[in-house]
């Protein structure tokens, strides 16, 4: 239901852009089709899980990421019209390929066949090529744009040939169907086709090996197009790898196991220890996230009863904190280029001490320290590692959790302690406050009251 | 629910202040004063309501208790408690909370607002974890405690403040996190062995722990309190974050971060580890040996003042690491007096080496001298509060150090004869401090001014209950004993079924009770 309702609003908007450029116009259009998505979801939530066709499959894991992912959409959205409207040209196929983005994201968190996440997955990706490009005078979305192409091209035939592969050993591409592959057998082929879809799969969640786009890619596009890349389209990709890997157990030392632990302790080195070094704050997040993914990864790799809570909660966490501090950038960038650089922070607490504190708040969140979510969700992350004595991997959450203190106090301190520069647009939009202070707010619960969320993500939980 | 006020009063009392700033400056320095006095007022209600209790029987070690449900799932609950030892620690902390509120009334002049809100939310902090007994909880608020003192550092101190920010927050941040992954160690095993998982530190002290886990548990946990305290080669966060401090800051560092260290090994390492304790009692014993002897050395050649004044920080807590490493409840009553003394005299120390920086605008010792002659109060304090440091008899410190000389005289006679020699060094750095600063001839011309009324209130009455603590410090250890026998019985019996009321043992300097040498 909810899908349906989001592609019915990317129709409308094609038709009402056919009609009537406004950007006011579509701006509502889009808002209130998110925002029917999200309310249609609790009605559903009581007949599922139902399985429709069959490629997908509607769950409550399913709509629990379904709902992360518009309500994400939707934040995005209310961010971009600002932003949007310093840039003045062709401003309302915009929020169209956001829809479209937003679609082909629902289309992952419900697929349960190969087929139907190649077909989300592409449609996800196309909408990003032209989103990260949007501002195309300006040569460095090109190239951002660009490289997203190219390597995403790589991604996807990767997956098709690892689809083809394990449909070559099993002659089946639905996901149940197609577990026993999963289970790490001598057979060459399938092999092949599981580490494959691996690939494909870390790439877009930018996890090292496959991490170099996003750097590049989060500097090159715009801010709110780089919150959106940051949480949705990660954000449904990780809820298909945990459908797609719910069916074996990750404990035992499979070939699998292990390859993941490699890149989640890899992932995490590499993103703190190469964010120490940026001073631009898109990069900055970009190795951030890579990192935060690797957290991730050690709540994915636990086996146990907290696994799907501390996943879930973890992305929750995330999500907002990520939406929180590449909001306070939308809302500081000017028509020239975006507020990226660490000197349009400098002193920011004496000339907008809300937005600086904001800025803090969702910093500290994404370090882990107590009072904000990220804590909690590192927590439960920490909680689901023990439990199934991951020690190593805690051991090097705990270090890398240290390691990334170093760039975000830098960022912090640089707002306090530091003269302020120029700034590049006068005065923050309102809606852009407003927002921001909703996330905040929402950082702060989700960090001193857990219980009000994690009574309903344990029902989320697969199986 | 008085507890809670304690906790929460600073809280609320520091949002107040925050956005009173935006009227002016006087108004939130007068909203945080306001606060403190009414948190001064809470403790001494907190107080009375022990004592008018203490007439009838006692139903385990805590005097005030208080817990509400928060995460239930988890087995997480906020649970706060009293006993004669924190309620002690919770004093000192409201005390010197107001001393720094004092102290930083002329020397922040900007955004004031923000100073007494972090300042504020620091102390919440602090309380907390003095009141915490969930364990969950007391991590939540052990860290809650960095984040302002951050940015009391980083925004109001000195010329190298942010390097010195940035270090404490690291070194505390990365313990800190291992002693969470401890927690998590603690509270799974706990549950895997009786099917009850839960943070709650009375349930988790009755269980017992196979050596190796038990071993790297408590690393986790020592790895936090080690830093905090400090021990000596985790020390280095310290001198430049007490030099680089605002005055308050470094009042609230000395003070009470350090000592929450010390409280966090007496109350949750050594009930819960028992054995691995007194495995480590020997090069815990020698590390605080090094550590007293050390900073000593490192404080007598010192020129900046603070730097002077945070080395000396360094080796008082190596007596009181000395003590818990000796583990027998003789040297932990000198270790809580010590850390009690010394939480007032090295609180005051800076927040009168803060009003000479102010009145002469350097701290180096090279540029100081003769300043008796203008300001004898000012000297006359510092004269006093340096006696106190060096282990004069009737001050408090002095009664702590003989205390904790005692107890580790039973378990190490070699360790304690060492370490007496730290007092001699500690007469050296005192005595030089105060003989370049107030004596000699005076380099310096400037005309400065000597304390006025209120700061000579302030100090005096941190001399009176340093005094107090000196002459009659039974009052101190009657409290302290009571939780202590808690703790050391719970060290060897491992269910503790409810447990009668029980006189305190007798304290003077000729018959001393005690369980153990240190041995189990």
């Amino acid at each position: 239901m909810p899908l349906i309702i989001t592609g019915l609003t990317a129709i409308i908007i094609v038709v009402a852009i056919a009609i009537r450029r406004n950007h006011r116009l579509i701006f509502l259009l889009s808002l209130a089709g998110l925002g029917a998505a999200l309310f249609s979801i609790f009605p559903v939530l009581s007949s599922v899980p139902q399985r429709v066709t069959l490629l997908f499959t509607v769950d409550r894991f399913g709509l629990f990421y379904t709902g992360l992912i518009i309500a994400s959409t939707f934040v995005v959205c209310l961010l971009s019209y600002d932003y949007m409207n310093l840039h003045l040209e062709n401003l309302e196929e915009y929020y169209l390929l956001l829809l479209l983005a937003t679609v082909g994201a629902i289309v992952i968190t419900v697929a349960t066949h190969f087929v139907s996440f190649f077909i989300g997955l592409e449609i996800l990706s196309v909408s990003l090529y032209t989103l990260i490009a949007y501002q195309r005078m300006d040569m460095r979305h090109i190239e951002g744009g660009f490289k997203y192409l190219i390597l995403s091209m790589v991604a996807s035939s990767f997956l098709l040939f690892g689809i083809a592969l394990i449909y070559m050993r099993t002659g089946a591409m639905d996901f149940s169907e197609v577990a026993h592959v999963l289970q790490g057998s001598k057979d060459l082929a399938a092999t092949a086709g599981t580490v494959m879809v691996v690939v494909a799969i870390g790439f877009k969640l930018a996890l090292v090996p496959f991490h170099m786009w996003a750097p590049d890619v989060f500097e090159g596009s715009s801010s709110p197009v780089a919150a959106f890349l940051a949480t949705c389209s990660k954000g449904a990709l990780f809820a298909i790898m945990l459908r797609y890997f719910s069916s074996i157990k990750m404990g035992d030392n499979t070939p699998l196991a292990m390859i993941l632990t490699l890149i989640a302790v890899a992932s995490m080195f590499a993103g703190n220890l190469l964010a120490l070094f940026e001073d631009n704050l898109k990069r900055l997040l970009a190795y951030s996230s890579i990192a935060h993914f690797g957290y991730l990864l050690v709540a994915f790799l636990s086996t146990g009863s907290l696994k799907g809570l501390a996943v879930a909660y973890y992305l929750v966490a995330y999500f907002v904190s990520i939406l929180g501090a590449f909001g306070v950038v939308t809302v500081l960038s000017g028509r020239a280029r975006d507020a990226d650089t660490i000197e349009d922070y400098y002193g920011l607490s004496s000339e907008h001490p809300w937005l600086a504190g904001i800025l803090t708040a969702s910093l500290l969140s994404l370090a882990g320290i107590p009072l904000s979510a990220g804590f909690m969700g590192k927590f439960y992350v920490m909680s689901a590692g023990i439990q199934a004595n991951l020690w190593f991997l805690v051991i090097i959450l705990v270090v890398n959790s240290a390691l990334g203190l170093f760039y975000y106090l830098r960022i912090i301190a640089a707002m306090y302690v530091l003269p302020p520069g120029r700034r590049l647009s006068r005065a923050p939009a309102l809606m852009g406050t407003v927002v921001l202070t909703a996330l905040f707010l929402l950082i702060l619960l989700l960090g001193v009251y857990p219980a009000s969320v994690t009574g309903f993500m344990e029902t989320v939980a697969l199986r | 629910m008085i507890l809670l006020w304690l906790i929460l009063l600073p809280f609320v009392g520091g949002l107040v202040a925050l956005f009173s700033g935006r009227l002016g400056d006087r108004w939130s320095r007068s909203v945080s004063l306001v606060t403190m006095v009414i948190h001064l007022g809470l403790v001494v209600v907190a107080w009375i309501g022990c004592f008018t209790q203490a007439a009838g029987a006692h139903q385990g070690p805590w005097l005030l208790e208080m817990r509400l449900p928060w995460i239930d799932q988890a087995g997480i609950s906020f649970h706060l408690a009293v006993d004669g030892m924190s309620l002690l620690l919770v004093s000192l902390a409201s005390f010197l909370g107001t001393m720094a509120v004092l102290a930083s009334w002329t020397e922040i002049k900007e955004r004031a607002g923000l100073f007494h809100f972090n300042l504020l939310w620091c102390l919440s902090g602090i309380v907390g974890v003095f009141l915490a007994v969930d364990l969950f909880l007391f991590y939540f608020l052990w860290e809650l405690m960095l984040v302002p003192m951050y940015f009391l550092i980083a925004l109001w101190g000195h010329e190298n403040r942010a390097a010195a920010a940035t270090k404490f927050f690291i070194f505390t941040q990365l313990s800190g996190l291992f002693m969470l992954a401890s927690i998590l160690g603690l509270y799974f095993a706990h549950g895997q062995a009786t099917g009850r998982y839960t943070f709650d530190y009375p349930a988790l002290v009755a269980q017992p722990l196979a050596s190796i886990p038990a071993t790297l548990l408590f690393l986790g946990f020592l790895a936090a309190f080690a830093v905090k305290l400090p021990a000596v080669p985790l020390h280095t966060w310290l001198p430049d974050a007490h030099t680089e401090a605002p005055t308050a800051g470094s009042i609230l560092l000395a003070g009470l971060l350090l000592k929450t260290g010390a409280y966090g090994l007496i109350r949750f390492a050594l009930p819960l580890f028992p054995h691995v304790v007194a495995h480590f009692a020997g090069i815990g014993m020698v590390v605080g040996v090094i550590g007293i002897l050390y900073g000593a050395i490192l404080a007598f050649v010192q020129t900046d003042l603070k730097r002077l004044v945070a080395y000396t920080s360094v080796s008082h807590m190596g007596f009181v690491l000395l003590a818990i490493a000796a583990g027998n409840e003789l040297a932990l009553e000198g270790a809580i007096i010590q850390m009690i003394s010394h939480g007032l005299s090295t609180g005051a120390l800076f927040a009168l080496a803060g009003a000479l920086q102010e009145r002469t605008r350097t701290r180096d010792l090279r540029d100081l001298g003769g300043l008796w002659l203008q300001t004898p109060r000012l000297g006359g304090a510092v004269l006093f509060f340096a006696l106190a440091s060096l282990g004069l008899p009737g001050l408090g410190n002095f009664v702590g150090e003989f205390l904790i000389f005692l107890g580790a005289f039973h378990v190490s006679i070699s360790l304690t004869v060492v370490a007496v020699s730290g007092l001699i060094a500690s007469s050296l750095y005192s005595l030089t401090m105060v003989q370049k600063v107030f004596f000699g001839p005076s380099r310096n011309d400037t005309k400065i001014c000597d304390l006025s009324v209120c700061e000579m209130a302030g100090l005096g009455a941190a001399m009176a209950a340093l005094l107090w603590i000196g002459l009659y410090p039974n009052v101190c250890i009657r409290e302290t004993a009571r939780s202590l026998n808690y703790i050391a019985n719970s060290l060897y019996t491992q269910a503790t079924a409810a447990r009668t009321a029980h006189t305190p043992p007798h304290m003077n300097d000729e018959s001393f009770v005690f369980l153990t040498d240190g041995k189990p």
